[in-house]
Formats: structure tokens, sequence, C-alpha cells
């Protein structure tokens, strides 16, 4: 049973990837170059506060808006250990999985959580906060398949016969 | 039983009938790559171990979202993405012609029933010609060009029937806009839209694609149209049975239907900064403004600059209001010069512009600065968009952006003479 616990940072409903990530960033060379305006738009300050195994916790449709890839690997640079939100968008999923970064779907959690506490993540079960558990579900087997690779340029290379 | 759209294509792809929740490996038809993500295709490619494309011709290149390029670094992506193409022997590259959504269905890259996939949300747009079509990510692109598959949830389909006459000085994005109000911006997602109905059906080509371009804005996976007799006409081609037969069927099940009636629509605008935040633009009267952009992949389509000229024939854009007109293609622009619509534009004060996506990625060409307000017929509002995250954009029909030009703020869209 995988378990970890991280400090929270909480952001709002629709969290949109031009938040996350604007336009005018997206030709810069790397990814480490870019994250230091992750979340600007919206909070200038919470790229340089986010510390390595912190959580975002946030509301429904987190990622909506554009395919930009960058969006997930910034927040994984940024050293965000896993996003739980009531719902995400559907490209921004998909490029978190394909990324190794964790998402995880939870209905209540973000209506009772408050910003710098901390949870606890028991993978596929639960969440733990202030003594009460907020059940979670497991993902489907395809994408646990990818994330055992470590991610879909992984799963690609032991296809190719490289690793 | 009865198959939806999307139930059907996907059934027609795999050689076997599907349901909602079946997660099933598709072949891809066709894939379209831009310019900001081909740098980052190209190295997921080499480091995933792949040495050719599954089919050089099934993958197209297009040069938008940074031309004319504007920054220092820009013209590296063009160097990039020739040199990928170069190597891997592929002949549709266009660097110049206008956004990537436009030409794949102007430049007949994708046919009604066709499977594709972009590097960019807005590739929803092709459900205009009946076809399944949904963006993604860079690392997923690079394995479609290695493999020629993807894996995909088949999706549960959200009906949409409008029937009746609208308005006349009410648009397709009027009607879009709307939908997603009522569905909210999360409200379609990892779903079909399905549109049909008698409006629809007498809905142009161009019109449509207005909606399914912007379906992804209620979080859509795909928004599909059925083939007819103008999509035909617009793809150059006769629909086979299948093609045809591309219409939900009457026992096929819905995960709900909307209805509407056509009469009941009226102008309306998506207010800062969320695209589900509608309003009528009556409500909205008043409101000073800095600048409009008429454009984009939404609506920068002929009949989009036709409205824009209709209402600007004759008259002046305020003189403290920047107007920007942006083609969506090249075809588009010599068309509308043909027509004397640019020169129409011209005359009324407005800057036309080289097609491309700069001002609705906030990337170039008229961005905005703190405390600005924009009337805008691109697909989104989002903080930081076109400027600043304190510039607040308006989002609206074309007829409605031209109308605020010449008021110097937020009025209901008038006719023309």
């Amino acid at each position: 049973m995988e378990k970890f616990t991280g400090k929270v940072w909480v952001l709002g409903d629709d969290i949109d990837t031009d938040i996350i990530i604007p336009t005018e960033y997206l030709a810069l060379k790397t990814i480490d170059d870019m994250k230091q305006y992750g979340f600007s738009p919206l909070r200038p300050e919470l790229a340089g506060q986010i510390r390595k195994g912190d959580i975002i916790v946030a509301g429904k449709n987190f990622g909506c808006g554009s395919s930009r890839e960058q969006a997930p690997e910034i927040i994984k640079a940024l050293g965000i250990q896993c996003v739980i939100a009531k719902s995400f968008a559907r490209i921004f999923f998909r490029n978190s999985i394909n990324n190794g970064l964790l998402l995880i779907e939870q209905p209540t959690l973000y209506d009772e959580i408050k910003e710098g506490d901390e949870v606890t993540v028991v993978l596929n079960e639960h969440v733990d906060y202030n003594g009460k558990q907020y059940p979670i579900a497991s993902l489907p087997e395809n994408l646990m398949d990818i994330i055992r690779a470590g991610g879909l340029v992984k799963a690609m290379r032991k296809l190719n016969g490289l690793d | 039983m009865g198959e939806t759209v999307i139930e059907k294509i996907i059934r027609n792809n795999v050689g076997k009938a599907v349901k909602p929740g079946d997660i099933v490996t598709v072949n891809v038809d066709r894939v379209m790559i831009h310019d900001i993500f081909i740098p980052f295709v190209a190295e997921k490619f080499k480091e995933m171990g792949f040495t050719k494309l599954w089919d050089p011709d099934k993958v197209v290149l297009i040069y938008d979202h940074l031309v004319p390029a504007s920054q220092l670094d820009d013209t590296r992506h063009f160097h990039v993405g020739d040199e990928f193409a170069k190597k891997f022997g592929m002949k549709n590259v266009h660097r110049s012609d206008g956004i990537c959504h436009q030409l794949m269905t102007e430049a007949g890259y994708v046919k009604p029933g066709n499977v594709v996939f972009g590097t960019d949300s807005h590739t929803t747009t092709y459900g205009c010609v009946g076809a399944f079509s949904s963006g993604i990510g860079y690392t997923e692109m690079a394995s479609i060009l290695g493999t020629g598959t993807m894996w995909i949830r088949v999706p549960e389909t959200i009906k949409i029937v409008i029937d009746g006459e609208l308005p006349e000085n009410v648009m397709s994005k009027d009607v879009i806009l709307r939908i997603i109000g009522d569905l909210t911006a999360a409200g379609a997602t990892y779903r079909s839209l399905e549109f049909t109905g008698s409006t629809v059906k007498n809905m142009s080509v161009a019109s449509r694609m207005t909606m399914s371009n912007m379906a992804i804005e209620a979080g859509a996976k795909c928004a599909l149209f059925t083939p007819d007799e103008k999509t035909a006409e617009y793809c150059g081609i006769e629909l086979d049975d299948f093609q045809k037969s591309l219409a939900g069927d009457e026992d096929a099940v819905y995960m709900k239907t909307l209805t509407y009636r056509a009469e009941d629509f009226v102008p309306v605008m998506a207010c800062p900064s969320q695209v589900d935040k509608i309003r009528p633009v009556e409500e909205m009267e008043g409101t000073e403004i800095d600048q409009v952009f008429i454009g984009s992949c939404t609506n920068g389509r002929l009949e989009d600059l036709q409205a824009a000229a209709e209402v600007l024939k004759g008259k002046k854009v305020a003189d403290y209001v920047k107007l920007i007109v942006t083609p969506a293609s090249r075809k588009i622009y010599r068309q509308a010069a043909d027509m004397g619509i640019l020169d129409i534009l011209a005359e009324a004060g407005a800057m036309i512009t080289h097609p491309g996506c700069g001002l609705c990625c906030g990337r170039a060409g008229g961005i905005l600065t703190d405390g600005e307000r924009v009337v805008a017929t691109n697909n989104r509002n989002f903080l930081g968009r076109m400027g600043t995250s304190k510039v607040q954009i308006y989002l609206a029909s074309p007829r409605t952006a031209a109308s605020c030009a010449v008021a110097g703020k937020i009025v209901n869209p008038v006719m023309g003479e």
C-alpha cells in the first residue's frame, strides 16, 4: 500500500492551462526556464513558495483549456507530488498520466480543506485529512500500465526494444 | 441497439460495435502538429526510439502560433520543424497559409468519419464535417507518429437539438456561447456533443465550425455534425454510404438531450474571465472598450468578415478603439480582398493582419495591458490570455464585435444598411 503525506496549496474551480503557464512563456527552451511563471496570472508568488512533496487541492475542471503539456510538466517540475481535484479536464488528464504526474479525483475534500494543512494519500484507497477518510477510486488498468512503465516515453522505449 | 454518431465513427474505425466506457485502440487517419509544440514532439519522438513516421502523408505540420515571428527565439521552432519534415519525408507543411484548424478542413486533410488528433485543444473543430477529432499533448502525438494508433475511452454523448430560424442579429457564435453557459465549462468533459435539428441543418459549414471549435470550452472531447450536401461540397467529395449514415439513431442512448428553439436565442457574450459566464449583450451595453478583435480559428472566416463589413460599411471605428481583423487563412484573406471586404474594413479604420494565432493566444499583434477591455471573437477569455492578467476579455460574435467597434462601447449588434 503506497502512502505519502504533503502540505496543501488550495486553488479554485476551472484552473485553466493559461493560468498554469501563460502562452507567452511556452517558447522558452526548457521546463526549468518556464516553471517560475507557473500559476503567475493568478498567484505570481506561488511558484516560488511551492516545495518538493507539496500537494495541490482544487475544485472542478482542473487543467481546462489548451493542450499544452507544459502544464502538467511544470506542476511536476515545481515538486508537486499529486493534484487532488473534484474533476480534471480531459486533455490535461491524459497529459498528466503520460508524464507521470499523479491526479486524484475526490469530490468533497476541496470543500473542507484549508491551505497549509497536511493530507496523507493512501493510493487507490483514500485521503486522510483532519481525522477523516475521503475515498478515492483506482485508475483503469491501461493507465496504470503507463504509470508503471514510468510514463508514455518509457513505455514506447520498451516497445522499441530500447530499455 | 442504435448508435450515436461518435459510436458509429469508432465502430467503423475499430471494426466492432462499441459502447460508452469501452477502452479501444483507434487507427488514426490524420494528425496535426503546430509550431509551438513541434520541438517537443520531435524531442519525444527521438527519445521514444522511433526512426520513422508510421505514415508521413498522414502528418500535417502547420506554423501559425508564431507566424510572423514576434520574439527572438520563435524562428527556432520553424527550423526544428523544417528539419523534422525533411528527415522523415513529410510533404504536408504549411509555413504561412493560415491557422491550423482552418487549414485542416479547408485544404482537405479531414474527411467525414475520419479519426484525427492534433496538438491543440481546438482540434474539436473538425467535427463540423463529421470527423472525430480531439486535442492531445506532444508526448501522445509522438507515440502516434510512431505507431499510428491511440487508446481512447468511448465517450457518452450529449445531444443538442436546435430547431427553427435564428433572429437575424444572432450568429452561430451566440448559439454555442449560450450552450456553453448552459452546460458550464466542465459540463461536457470527456463527452461527445452531437448537434442536430433544422437550425444546424441550415447552417453553413463555416458556422458549424465555430460551434465545434468552441465545444472544448465546455470540456467536450469532440463535437459532431451530421455530414450533408453542404459538407460534401465543402470537402469536395461525394459522401459514401458510411459518411451518409453518420446521424444519431432514433434508439441511440444519450446521456442527456438539450432542446432549443432558435427564435429564443439572443446576442450574448462570455464575460471576464470565464467562458461560461454568459450574459445577453443588451445587459452589458454601455461598457467602454479599448479594442476589438475579429479573427481566430473560431471566427475568422469569410462569413464572419462579411458580417463585420456589413456593420462597418460607411462607418468609422470609434477614434479611441483599435480594431484588429485577422482572416483565418490566406485563402480567406484573398477571397475577402477580391470581394472588397478588406477594403470596407480598412476604410472603416481596421488594422488587417496576416492569418495566424498571435493575438488570440496573447503572443503578438495587439496584446493588451492592465485595465483594458477588449471585445473579441476568439474562444477564450481566461486571465492573461490576450495580455496581462488584468485585461478584461468579452467574447462575442463578429457582428457584435464590429458593432462595438463603431460605438466605442458594448452595444447590441446592428444589421448595417
